[in-house]
């Protein structure tokens, strides 16, 4: 510490009071280390963050193909604005006109079928409606029909439904709220927002199956893995080192060369039905295809997340413990309820969380080995997403299982911390 | 438990003993036994995904390298060999993003004062932890949006995105433990910044920076969801083909190609290993 003559501040060398050196020192090293960090930072926003944030939008943009609903039929948007529903009466002869003209602009931009596809989503029929009408109303000479509302249903008699209508005017704004709706198996009504039957929930017991089975994986590999941790931790480092590697490999190799073998191994006429039928048994097993497969796939995959917490943890605990607890008079299970199974909660918090978060996001093996009632809801939306088309819907039932995701990372990272975690 | 069995123990602990291990044993089997099961099953003389009586006899006959021949195009078709080369441009080129970027960006997070570091790290880990199918789902609308769904450059971004972590994680860990005084000295001898970084510091984290980079390769050379939906048919991989090939009709060419990855894995696996302990010597701890 270099000594002051006078009797102010503290100098440092160029002259400037120590305090306010210190303090742009450290002011410039918070900007170096942000600026080290700025590039990554920017690349992981833009590559990953703002994708996100798009599939959020997504599932609120009220959009047919590329643009919004009431950009293609502005008219129509005004036209109803006063009707309602519940009065049970069409639309006006205005709103009738509207949809006259709108329609004839959206057949010439090809958006018509596009515009019914969204349609169709909340009232099936809509689709067919749109596209038979497509030609016959840009056919129509607008300044000289007298009453669209008879050319329109006598093309037609659906345009009559009032149903249709009210779909029409429900949808008819920038945003809208129905492909939550739909995740959450409600649906819109002539009498307001009502459940679906409940025969017809589809995405609850598909959401509840996804965490039941995801629960029921995280056991297995708990229960499978935690003596196996145990073992590895209590072992001489060189023969777990050598054991260590029969966890890690599978850790290494890919996921669809073990779901493929999974796969190879269950089906009815793979390894494990050939051997059960050698040893005698006449019937074959279906090991495949159904809830069975994908748990026994799944906790295989995810069983290296749940032991390497465990024997990170467990390597911690003195063997002298157990030693201690036994001389002092506890029997096996005494010792092992109070003194080594606490102490080894922490492993089982971080491996239960982790494998339980990466269990509820899985795709791959669900899809190739869960057949028809063994697959999770991220199926269900790439299904919407590639097979159905509705976007909208996929990107709903994401934000529900990203919420759900995003909120089990955060009791992980308060209760174990992101920064410890570990990989082999 | 005990490591070995006291001379004294009852008949009690002797069958806990045991049956402990036993237990163990069945589990180390279970974990292993799909992986290897595959090796022999590859060099299948016949399109069955099980042992032929022949193979089981251990005829030579019974065993073939055709379904590696098919592989290489032997039967006109040449979609796997165009996957794999797919695969080892993209992967690569997504492992050199995310490990420069990665790197640069532990390098800061290790300094002793950076604001908002939880926060940075929580966002830096996300994606990890996001579900595949929400990223990719995210991807292919806001990658339309800027033109980059279907190309290369989508997949390779998408794929760097997914590695990140990885190389956050195992750099962050090295850097844990790297000595601070060690890049003084440097400085206090006469040394740059840039000159104390490539010569003293990028050695000897140099390990974890490795085992990241590959943590990151094999993230995106084992990846498929992000493919199937920002990719299009010219980034195929080969995870790609398999999983098609897995759902639509199995084709027992992916016994070789599954066995060809184990390799691969192996390969992995044995590299970051002989890091680990050379980083554990390196930092003076007790080589395993």
């Amino acid at each position: 510490m270099a000594e002051t003559s006078t009797n102010g501040p503290m100098l440092a060398a160029d002259g400037t009071p120590l305090k306010q050196s210190l303090a742009k020192a450290l002011k410039r090293q918070k900007r170096m280390a942000l600026l080290l960090i700025a590039p990554l930072l920017i690349f992981v926003l833009v590559s990953f963050i703002m994708p996100i944030g798009s599939m959020l939008m997504r599932s609120v943009q009220n959009t047919a193909g590329t643009d919004y609903v009431p950009d293609i039929l502005p008219n129509v948007v005004v036209a109803l604005e006063d009707w309602d529903p519940a009065t049970g009466e069409l639309p006006s002869e205005a709103a009738f006109k509207a949809m006259a003209i709108d329609f004839a602009a959206a057949f010439e931009n090809k958006q018509h079928t596009q515009l019914g596809r969204r349609f169709n989503y909340e009232t099936p029929g809509m689709s067919s409606l749109f596209r038979k009408s497509g030609r016959p109303i840009s056919r129509l000479k607008i300044d000289q029909v007298t009453d669209f509302k008879s050319e329109l249903i006598g093309m037609d008699k659906d345009w009559g439904k009032i149903e249709y209508w009210a779909t029409i005017k429900a949808n008819s704004g920038y945003y809208t709220a129905s492909y939550y709706m739909a995740a959450f198996d409600a649906e819109r009504t002539l009498d307001g927002v009502q459940m679906k039957e409940p025969d017809q929930r589809i995405y609850q017991k598909l959401m509840i199956r996804t965490l039941w089975l995801s629960a029921l994986i995280t056991l297995c590999t708990l229960a499978v893995g935690y003596p196996v941790a145990w073992l590895l931790a209590d072992l001489p480092l060189r023969t777990s080192n050598l054991l260590m590697i029969l966890v890690l490999l599978p850790f290494w190799t890919s996921l669809l060369v073990r779901t493929s073998a999974w796969k190879i191994l269950l089906q009815e006429q793979g390894v494990i039905n050939d051997i059960w039928v050698a040893i005698g048994f006449t019937e074959r097993l279906s090991l495949i295809n159904n809830q069975l497969g994908v748990v026994i796939a799944m906790t295989h995959i995810l069983l290296p997340f749940m032991i390497l917490p465990l024997y990170s943890v467990m390597k911690t605990i003195p063997p002298s413990y157990l030693r201690a607890a036994k001389s002092l008079g506890a029997d096996n299970t005494t010792a092992f309820l109070r003194v080594y199974f606490p102490q080894t909660l922490p492993g089982i918090g971080a491996g239960a969380l982790l494998t339980f978060i990466l269990a509820v996001g899985y795709f791959i093996t669900p899809e190739l080995v869960g057949g028809a009632d063994g697959t999770f809801i991220s199926n269900r939306i790439y299904f919407q997403f590639s097979s159905m088309g509705n976007w909208g819907l996929a990107a709903a039932l994401g934000t529900i299982m990203l919420l759900i995701v995003l909120l089990l990372y955060y009791v992980y990272d308060k209760l174990v911390g992101i920064d410890n975690v570990k990989l082999g | 438990m005990a490591t070995t069995l006291p001379p004294y123990a009852t008949t009690g602990q002797k069958i806990w003993y045991y049956a402990f291990r036993v237990f163990c044993g069945l589990v180390f089997f279970y974990l292993i036994f799909p992986i290897l099961i595959v090796i022999p099953l590859s060099f299948n003389a016949q399109d069955f995904f099980t042992f032929t009586p022949e193979m089981l006899r251990l005829d030579p006959a019974g065993y073939s390298l055709k379904h590696y021949r098919d592989f290489l195009g032997a039967n006109g078709d040449y979609s796997w060999l165009q996957a794999f080369s797919n695969s080892l441009i993209i992967a690569p080129a997504a492992t050199l993003l995310s490990v420069s970027l990665g790197t640069l960006a532990a390098i800061g997070l290790s300094q002793p004062h950076v604001p908002y570091k939880r926060q940075i790290m929580a966002l830096l880990i996300s994606p990890m932890i996001v579900p595949l199918i929400i990223t990719s789902a995210g991807m292919f609308f806001f990658y339309s949006s800027v033109s980059l769904q279907g190309t290369l450059a989508g997949v390779i971004l998408a794929h760097a995105a997914l590695g990140i972590p990885f190389v956050i994680i195992t750099v962050t860990a090295t850097l844990s433990s790297f000595d601070r005084s060690l890049t003084r000295a440097a400085a206090n001898m006469g040394a740059d910044p840039v000159t104390t970084f490539f010569k003293v510091q990028m050695p000897l984290i140099l390990p974890g920076v490795i085992s990241g980079g590959l943590f990151a390769f094999i993230t995106s050379f084992d990846e498929v969801v992000v493919v199937l939906l920002v990719g299009s048919a010219g980034q195929k991989t080969l995870p790609w083909q398999m999983f098609i090939g897995l759902r639509e009709q199995i084709s027992p060419t992916i016994l070789a190609v599954a066995t060809i990855l184990v390799v691969i894995s192996i390969a992995l696996l044995t590299t970051v290993e002989m890091l680990r302990r050379r980083s554990e010597k390196l930092r003076g701890m007790s080589p395993g």
